[in-house]
């Protein structure tokens, strides 16, 4: 069981606040990506969450218990952090048995839950290493098993993928969301990279400055953003936003078009542009264009497409999937 | 034939710290090494002669030697106890966010800066004097009698003095040892439903395991020779019980002027600081290679 309850949450350091008050229902088995730029509160949260910070104002409930007064270790979570955490003189084993030593468990069901661990961590060739002795993949891996044997209510994740490499960060991506399928509890991620949110999450919550800009599925908020601040930092490269007379036609004040969204042709189109940078991945090519009367906008094509620096292209914007927004950068629906 | 000049460069460069050193620490030595075969009595300087093992032998037989080895180790053993735990304590302390923490600091590390003789002559005079010290007002307020701490309990006394010395030291290294704690390890351990003490066990005791070792290693080199507190103190009494090995190699020179006896003394001390390095090594210097 691990549904979570944030009631009125808020948070104070000093003269900064950082959280304003949050409102959040996390339900029982849910992958929860809190995702946002440095600083939007999203570690806060987490930390709010699991008791490492007390609350300014507010109520956490766990399970419909209310642990805003409760100590870490008496609400039944296990957090994974940025940097592991595992403590460097302890074997893989002792660092893995730790939570279940502090809970004073048989020798024989620690080393039951420990095996077990390790097995669906692929680490029991590892258990009498110390950590300094893994690689990062590793590390991270020894971090979840010493969570998972606690057998929690929910898992925190603290930004756990960053200090990887990227082949690193998509193998154990695939890892934690084969992981989730395979405990089915829930699990709080809290991550600035917003690929990780899209990829892993049944629901993400994007933060802003302490306030929850929008909660809801990725195709959901890749399809509907509710404002420009999600618009523009879902997605990947990022929603291109155009102003002016364009705009005013489609009668807003910002209209918001995805670079996948822009058909490209060397013969014709709705609007001219000129490349000025072609990022070519293989399978697609990234233009990013100075395009005649409306600015600069980045187009996705396919890798074949073949433009180069200074090629005069024409665009279709796809105006079904086009997005409007208001003076206050509101989403204005269609 | 790049890397052949290099290291001949690198060599000469080298050398005169080298010779400098080797100077430096072979000269007295070997001087000591010297004299310790001769007869050298200062009262007859002129009549010096090869005396074999006598001096050992000399040394050996004074009725204080092994008191003074006994005393030495009491000292080392006694102080290391107090600066390390004591010093583990204050740091846990001294980590904790509090008002006025940078002048707190300073005014722990104070002691440090104080040299031994007049360390030593404040805690005799002002401190652990039966008539008109601290220590003594705060038993006569209670009733009791004022404890003549350098006549009762002299070796005790001055392994007080010379911890309060080197508290400050294992302070500060435990301390910048505890600061480099991973917070998020503690965390982690929080979280894991470890309470205090077993933080402190698990957690910090083993990352100060180095810092410990570090404390131990250096103090001991220097608390094998404490010297000035005892001659401002106690000058080694009464009788033998505050002597310590320096301090006996002191008395055959420069009370007995007999400078053969005291260097055969000086070999011995140098033979047990040795054999204390090597259990030490033996002992904690393990830690080092983490």
């Amino acid at each position: 069981m691990g549904s979570i309850t944030l009631k009125n949450v808020s948070k104070v350091f000093g003269e900064a606040k950082v959280i304003p008050s949050i409102d959040l229902d996390i339900t029982d088995g849910e992958f929860v990506v809190f995702v946002g730029p440095s600083g939007c509160g999203k570690s806060t949260l987490l930390r709010l969450i699991a008791g490492l910070e007390d609350v300014s104002g507010g109520n956490i409930l766990i399970d419909g218990k209310d642990v805003t007064a409760a100590a870490p270790a008496e609400r039944g979570l296990a957090m994974v952090f940025q940097s592991y955490a595992l403590y460097p003189h302890m074997s893989v084993r002792n660092n893995i048995a730790f939570p279940l030593k502090m809970a004073k468990a048989d020798k024989a069901v620690i080393d039951k839950k420990v095996a077990d661990a390790a097995r669906v961590l692929n680490l029991t060739d590892y258990l009498e290493r110390r950590p300094s002795q893994l690689s990062g993949g590793q590390r991270q891996r020894v971090a979840i098993g010493r969570a998972i044997v606690r057998e929690p209510s929910a898992f925190l994740f603290d930004e756990p993928l960053s200090n990887l490499d990227a082949a690193l960060r998509g193998t154990m991506r695939l890892e934690i969301s084969d992981l989730h399928h395979q405990l089915k509890t829930t699990m709080v991620y809290v991550t600035h990279d917003q690929v990780e949110a899209m990829t892993m999450a049944d629901k993400i919550v994007v933060l802003n400055r302490g306030n929850i800009e929008q909660v809801g599925s990725p195709l959901d908020l890749y399809r509907n953003p509710r404002n420009l601040f999600v618009a523009g930092f879902i997605g990947s490269p990022r929603m291109n936003f155009i102003e002016g007379t364009y705009a005013q036609s489609k009668g807003a004040r910002t209209a918001g078009i995805r670079p996948e969204h822009l058909g490209l042709s060397k013969d014709s189109g709705v609007w001219t542009g000129t490349v000025k940078v072609a990022e070519h991945l293989g399978a697609d090519t990234f233009l990013h264009l100075d395009v005649d009367g409306i600015g600069q906008i980045t187009a996705r094509c396919d890798g074949e497409f073949g433009a180069q620096y200074g090629d005069r292209v024409h665009l279709t914007p796809d105006e079904t999937k086009l997005h409007r927004f208001d003076d206050k950068g509101i989403a204005l629906k269609a | 034939m790049a890397t052949q000049n290099t290291k001949t460069l690198a060599r000469l460069m080298m050398a005169p710290s080298v010779l400098l050193l080797l100077i430096w620490m072979i000269v007295p030595l070997a001087m000591t090494l010297w004299f310790s075969f001769q007869n050298y009595n200062l009262l007859n300087p002129a009549n010096v002669s090869f005396a074999g093992l006598f001096n050992y032998q000399f040394f050996y037989t004074d009725p204080a030697f092994f008191q003074s080895i006994w005393n030495t180790l009491a000292i080392v053993v006694g102080v290391l106890l107090i600066t390390v735990v004591g010093g583990i304590a204050i740091a846990l302390l001294l980590d904790q966010p509090i008002f006025g923490q940078g002048i707190v600091r300073i005014l722990v590390i104070s002691p440090f800066f104080v040299m031994p003789p007049v360390a030593a002559l404040i805690w005799k005079n002002m401190i652990m004097h039966p008539g008109y010290g601290v220590l003594a007002d705060i038993a006569k307020f209670f009733g009791f009698r004022p404890i003549d701490w350098f006549a009762q309990y002299p070796l005790f006394s001055i392994v007080v003095i010379v911890a309060w010395q080197w508290l400050p030291f294992a302070t500060l290294i435990l301390l910048t040892a505890l600061q480099s704690l991973d917070s998020e390890q503690k965390e982690a351990a929080e979280m894991d439903g470890a309470n205090f003490v077993n933080r402190f066990i698990y957690l910090t005791l083993p990352h100060l395991a180095r810092a410990i070792t570090v404390v131990i290693l250096i103090q001991t080199i220097f608390l094998l020779g404490v010297y000035a507190e005892i001659l401002v103190t106690t000058n080694g009494g009464p009788g033998y019980a505050s002597t310590n090995l320096a301090f006996l190699i002191y008395r055959t020179a420069l009370l007995g002027y007999d400078v053969g006896g005291a260097s055969a003394g000086g070999i011995i001390a140098v033979i047990l600081a040795n054999i204390v390095a090597i259990f030490l090594m033996r002992a904690v210097g393990r830690n080092l290679d983490r």
